[in-house]
């Protein structure tokens, strides 16, 4: 991470790494290909690590998103993870979605959910729907006042708004092959809690009170880097969260994180071992080729990881990923 | 020397009460984490307890650990709070009760 506490040389995630016979932390194959194809977003949310917002510019070409495209052929590709900002505003976002869909692999796009009410971006529910997109929401809480704290005033209504149009869809609804997935992220400067307890309590709620459904919940501890970094400094909260990271290391997590498994591209084809080294500004390394127009699967498959403190979000607890919890 | 009996950086410090007395030490914390645990009251009741009765114990290293539990688990700040007045209550009804004593004591004695 780019600051932090200051730390013992024990106390840094490649020490651990090396306690528990997990260092160097190696890939053992590419499953996901992560595609972060926009930095731009209608919302600005406190958590995001990645400081999406309206103002951002960055966009993946169409020409990188091709070679994404025919990168994702390979047999071993099993996950397209569409991510931004809001790939919906990505321009070439609906050739993107028909055309990984044509493979037959699992595709997920990564949305805010409120974009798509939007009149310009509100045809992708049918487009998603009959591509059979994997939907993950953001949604950080299930109470309207902590998740409206991370992203704004009245968002939440706007979200079960569009949760009701995707349940209309079919999205969330049993048997129909159509999922819809909820993301959480504390809202504050702790740490996810059991991620069946937390579902439990999601689907109670929000099919009570607000007669909207969703498959999976994933729990997703937030990454001591980017704009979440400055809250943590500005509440006064890094030294103690980072601690609380480091406390909860759990081994058992250290085999399973998902760097292991996935190459995240940037917007502007550069590749990385995740979202959070890609805001980091971490390529991958060890001689492993660093662009999608240089993408070697042999290489990559067996690269070392790229490391830092704020790796330690992973590790924590349960573990953590872009697809929830990492040990039950 | 201004330093305090209770200092946050204690907390860490628990596991290590096994210290001395590591079997009993062991028991203990076998026992602590199968009764914190989700059973037939879920993980979220039994939090929710626990800070009640931390709060009435007035335990400093009780009340950080579940106050962080029960935000990890959702549980709202009004949920938290409520659990804290049963607590409180508790307390209230308690040393009420123990008035009968002494309302025994006064309607004996007094003519």
């Amino acid at each position: 991470m780019t600051e932090s506490a200051k730390l013992d040389n024990k106390d840094t995630f490649a020490e651990q790494l090396r306690q528990c016979g997990s260092y160097p932390l190696k890939a053992i194959a590419v499953n996901t290909l992560q595609m972060n194809i926009t930095r731009k977003c209608n919302l600005a949310c406190k958590h995001c690590h990645v400081q999406a917002g309206p103002h951002r510019t960055e966009m993946m070409s169409l020409e990188t998103v091709s070679q994404c495209v025919k990168v994702a052929q390979h047999p071993s590709i099993t996950t397209i993870d569409i991510t931004g900002g809001s790939p919906e505003m990505h321009p070439d976002i609906d050739w993107l979605v028909s055309q990984m869909a044509q493979s037959g692999k699992r595709v997920l796009v990564r949305s805010n959910l409120v974009i798509l009410l939007e009149p310009e971006y509100s045809h992708l529910i049918d487009k998603f729907a009959k591509n059979k997109i994997e939907i993950v929401g953001s949604l950080p809480d299930y109470r309207a006042q902590r998740s409206d704290r991370q992203r704004g005033n009245g968002i939440y209504d706007k979200i079960m708004e569009a949760m009701r149009l995707l349940n209309k869809a079919g999205y969330g609804r049993p048997d129909s092959g159509l999922l819809l997935d909820l993301m959480h992220n504390p809202a504050g400067a702790y740490l996810p809690g059991s991620q069946s307890a937390l579902e439990a309590e999601y689907k109670r709620v929000l099919s009570q009170e607000h007669n909207v459904f969703f498959n999976t919940l994933f729990c997703l501890a937030n990454c001591p880097i980017g704009r979440y970094l400055e809250y943590l400094k500005n509440s006064g909260n890094l030294d103690d969260y980072m601690q609380t990271l480091r406390k909860a290391f759990n081994p058992q997590t250290a085999q399973k994180v998902m760097c292991r498994t996935t190459v995240s591209v940037g917007w502007d084809g550069k590749l990385y071992d995740c979202d959070f080294n890609q805001v980091e500004n971490l390529s991958v390394n060890s001689g492993s080729p660093d662009h999608i127009f240089t993408f070697n699967y042999n290489l990559l498959a067996r690269r070392n990881i790229e490391i830092r403190d704020h790796c330690f979000a992973c590790t924590a607890g349960s573990g953590s990923s872009c697809c929830g919890s990492l040990t039950v | 020397m201004n330093q305090p009996y209770y200092e946050q950086k204690d907390l860490d410090d628990f596991p290590n009460i096994t210290e001395f007395a590591p079997e009993l030490g062991e028991k203990f914390f076998d026992y602590y984490n199968t009764a914190t645990s989700a059973g037939k009251l879920s993980e979220r009741e039994k939090s929710l307890i626990a800070l009640a009765v931390a709060t009435v114990r007035h335990c400093p290293y009780c009340i950080d650990a579940f106050t962080n539990k029960c935000l990890s688990l959702g549980i709202d700040n009004d949920e938290m709070m409520e659990a804290v007045h049963v607590g409180a209550a508790m307390v209230a009804g308690d040393t009420l009760a123990h008035a009968t004593q002494m309302r025994k004591i006064i309607k004996k004695k007094e003519m």
